[in-house]
């Protein structure tokens, strides 16, 4: 059985953090598991939450009431989810569900948030690996969003 | 209370005929009680009664001459206070521009025979939807206003009625003009009638008639009492209103949409669903269109449909519609439950979908809730491997 | 007769399912498949008047109907209707092919309006997305002509592209005044454009809100105006001063087809406009 220490140093979003950092996330956080189906977070509900992905896969998506649900996301085996815990007033945008069987460590924001107010280096080193992520999906969203692929129009 | 005997029902219905009413009235037809055209007595389905569960429904011979000893057939009256399809208007193009032309003819009125409880109660219902809002509809408003109801107690509720869980039925509790009920005799039956309006009262005057004993005031009182009885399904109401709004994520609705056809039968016989659409029709000369008015069901995919497609998809959220409108929004827009507890939802739905369980379980807290927070899906916390 | 439910007008009133026959004035195109009808009625008599917000059920000889707001400036020629109409299925098609002296059916109008009374003595905020900027227009009119009576007044508007701005011409004179503020973005732009680039809410930051004062009217899509309303949220503005106006389907308009339903609500009679405090609970459910 491993500790979650362990699994942290395994997943990819804290490759190279310093033991003792680990420790002190570590203490922020718990195992979950959702089954196929299950939300992780809603639209709107209050968000602190950050959720590492261990295995499985989860979508993000919004539901439009005449499109129907949109999938505008995914993530898989060493992703990361949810970022609404860094600024007020910490509510979800979006839905995000389990599509099979997901194992995730997820953290508290709260938590995290005192830790890194009381260790700026920790902050630091945990806001660059964020920033990271968020920059790469900002890249990719304006990408998608250039519908470079055009064709088939809806309707 | 008055009592008459067959000759006299006989003299109601040629009175009501010399008056100008059509009759409609139960008969046989196509293995059901249905409605239609009556002239006498003869009409009537003397000695049949009904067997009903869910998805199930026999015609059964009685072993008397019961003239009303059923419960209730797939059809509603609201096929004729509110008609499947109807004409609103006519459009022609002329030189000078469009003219727009509604059918003058005047309105059918009818004398609605064994109209029940729960009917009464389901056409009050109707009412209140197609006549007190800001906007009327004026044929519902015209045919209304011209009938001619003539009420029966139940003596022989069905297997899938629940009147008595929504209070309305087996007994009569106004909204009729005549109101019968049958009390069986060796040979045949005689009714005690009491009238329930100013236009009733003038129709018993002229029929022949005595006036009704203790002893019959208190036969009349024992058919309805042990029909309240004999209810085949029953419904708790408690609350419900707010168990629907709350539910609105409940596993139960897949599980429903696993057996649910979305073949949308038990809104045709549902006697207060109300929904319609209109049709817009054009000729190939291009010169004459019609709009029609008909009925329509919540359950076709295109009900909610809007540019991009249909709010409700799933066949799941369209069951969960028509079952949250029935029972509990129904409160929100109109002040009073959508459901009389007829129960012939129950009866005419091909998979024998039962709406009073299905409500039971919406009560029961689901094992797992689609939405839980993480921690209540947590495993063993810090160390675990789930 | 049994007791019967009156209605509270017994005289017989007009049958609200006619519909009254006007004449397309002008057209004017406004994108590639959006366009603006001006209307009068054919009997002088039958003008009708209207609050910003409400909407028509308009009818095409011969094809159908379809509910669409009211666009038009309630304080300009009396008698003069104008809708804008974006083309996305056979009705909508077909009012936008209809062209000047060519005859349509008008049922209404109906539905609520946007609470510009209310709003009277704070700050207004209108956020449009799309051919949302239709319905918002009406009220946009109406605090212009009443100006004085309302505090800040300001208009953001998000589109997909330049191409995609309805009302160019109202925007550039709206865009001249001293006394609002009018901001436009485009979700991406090609060729020339030197305008914002990027979400609507983005546009707060130019154009910033006192949340305390503000009352807020949002109108475009359903998932826009629920991330527009969380957005404002953020920065202080609570739902119960936060208004959308809300689509479904509607086959009369008069709240007897029961095609609206959004839970309890009856778009048709209860909406379309609503306080985001009252809707956002129901529109928070996948297809309800």
């Amino acid at each position: 059985m491993k500790g979650l220490e362990q699994l942290l140093a395994e997943h990819p979003f804290f490759a190279g953090m310093e033991p003792k950092d680990l420790a002190l996330i570590a203490g922020c956080g718990t195992n979950a598991r959702f089954e196929a189906g299950d939300y992780l977070f809603r639209e709107g509900e209050p968000a602190d939450r950050f959720y590492l992905l261990r295995s499985g896969r989860a979508v993000v998506e919004v539901h439009d009431p005449a499109r129907g649900t949109i999938t505008v996301l995914s993530a898989g085996e060493g992703e990361v989810l949810g970022f609404s815990w860094l600024m007020p007033p910490y509510r979800w945008v979006f839905d995000a569900r389990a599509l099979e069987l997901t194992r995730a460590l997820v953290f508290d924001g709260a938590c995290l948030r005192d830790k890194c107010e009381a260790d700026a280096r920790l902050g630091y080193d945990l806001l660059k690996r964020v920033t990271g992520v968020m920059m790469q999906r900002l890249e990719a969203a304006s990408v998608q969003l250039l519908d470079v692929y055009g064709g088939v129009r809806a309707r | 209370m008055q009592v008459i005997e067959r000759e006299g029902l006989d003299a109601l219905f040629a009175h009501l005929v010399a008056e100008g009413y059509d009759l409609v009235g139960p008969t046989v037809r196509d293995a059901t009680i249905a409605y239609g055209s009556i002239r006498s007595t003869s009409d009537l389905p003397e000695g049949w009664t009904e067997e009903q569960d869910g998805g199930r429904y026999r015609l059964e011979r009685r072993g008397d001459r019961a003239l009303f000893g059923y419960a209730l057939g797939p059809e509603a009256w609201k096929r004729y206070l509110y008609p499947p399809k109807r004409r609103l208007w006519s459009a022609r193009r002329t030189e000078d521009g469009l003219e727009l032309r509604t059918d003058e003819e005047p309105e059918p009125r009818y004398a609605l025979i064994g109209v029940r409880g729960c009917e009464l109660h389901a056409i009050r219902i109707q009412d209140r939807v197609l006549l007190a809002g800001a906007f009327a509809d004026p044929t519902y408003r015209a045919r209304r206003e011209a009938a001619f109801l003539v009420a029966v107690q139940c003596g022989d509720p069905g297997g899938t009625c629940f009147c008595s869980s929504m209070g309305t039925g087996p007994g009569v509790d106004g909204g009729y003009d005549l109101a019968l009920t049958e009390i069986l005799d060796p040979d045949g039956s005689h009714f005690t009638v009491t009238a329930g309006s100013g236009r009733g009262e003038r129709v018993l005057e002229r029929l022949p008639r005595r006036e009704a004993s203790a002893a019959d005031e208190a036969a009349a009182a024992a058919v309805v009492s042990r029909a309240a009885g004999r209810m085949g399904r029953t419904l708790d109401t408690d609350g419900v209103r707010e168990l629907l709004a709350e539910t609105l994520e409940h596993p139960r609705w897949k599980d429903v949409a696993d057996r649910c056809l979305t073949c949308g039968n038990c809104t045709l016989v549902c006697p207060t669903c109300f929904c319609s659409s209109v049709e817009d029709t054009g000729d190939l000369s291009g010169r004459v269109a019609e709009r029609w008015r008909r009925w329509d069901s919540c359950f076709h995919t295109d009900f909610s449909h809007i540019h991009g497609g249909s709010v409700r998809q799933s066949a799941a959220s369209r069951y969960r519609q028509w079952l949250t409108h029935k029972l509990g929004t129904w409160f929100d827009q109109f002040g009073s439950s959508g459901c009389v507890g007829c129960g012939r939802c129950i009866t005419w739905c091909p998979v024998g979908i039962d709406l009073t369980e299905e409500v039971a379980a919406l009560r029961r807290s689901p094992d797992a809730w689609p939405g839980d927070a993480p921690e209540h899906r947590e495993t063993s916390g810090i160390g675990g491997d789930p | 007769m049994s007791d019967l439910v009156r209605t509270p007008d017994d005289a017989a009133p007009p049958d609200p399912m006619v519909p009254a026959i006007h004449r397309v004035r002008r057209t004017r195109q406004e994108t590639p498949d959006t366009w603006t009808l001006e209307l009068e009625p054919v009997d002088g008599d039958g003008q009708r008047t209207y609050a910003p917000g409400q909407f028509n059920m308009l009818y095409v000889f011969g094809v159908g109907e379809a509910p669409i707001s009211i666009s038009g400036d309630p304080t300009g020629p009396p008698g003069l209707l104008a809708h804008t109409v974006r083309a996305v299925g056979a009705v909508t098609r077909a009012l936008c092919a209809l062209r000047r002296g060519d005859l349509l059916g008008v049922r209404g109008p109906f539905g609520n309006a946007w609470p510009i009374d209310q709003a009277a003595g704070h700050d207004v905020l209108l956020v449009a997305g799309g051919v949302g900027l239709a319905p918002l227009r009406s009220a946009f009119c109406r605090i212009l002509g009443e100006r004085s009576r309302f505090g800040r007044v300001s208009l953001l508007y998000g589109a997909r592209s330049p191409r995609g701005l309805v009302f160019a011409d109202d925007l550039r004179r709206w865009r001249a005044r001293f006394d609002v503020e009018v901001e436009i973005t485009v979700d991406h732009a090609v060729g020339p454009w030197r305008g914002h680039v990027g979400v609507v809410t983005q546009l707060l930051d130019y154009a910033p809100i006192e949340p305390e004062d503000c009352v807020a009217l949002l109108c475009g899509p359903e998932v826009m105006m629920r991330y527009v309303g969380r957005e404002l949220g953020r920065r202080g503005l609570p739902a119960e001063r936060t208004y959308v106006s809300l689509e479904r389907n509607m086959r009369c308009g008069i709240g007897l087809c029961g095609h609206c339903q959004l839970g309890g609500e009856l778009i048709c009679r209860d909406g379309p406009v609503y306080s985001l405090s009252r809707i956002e609970p129901l529109l928070r459910i996948r297809e309800l």
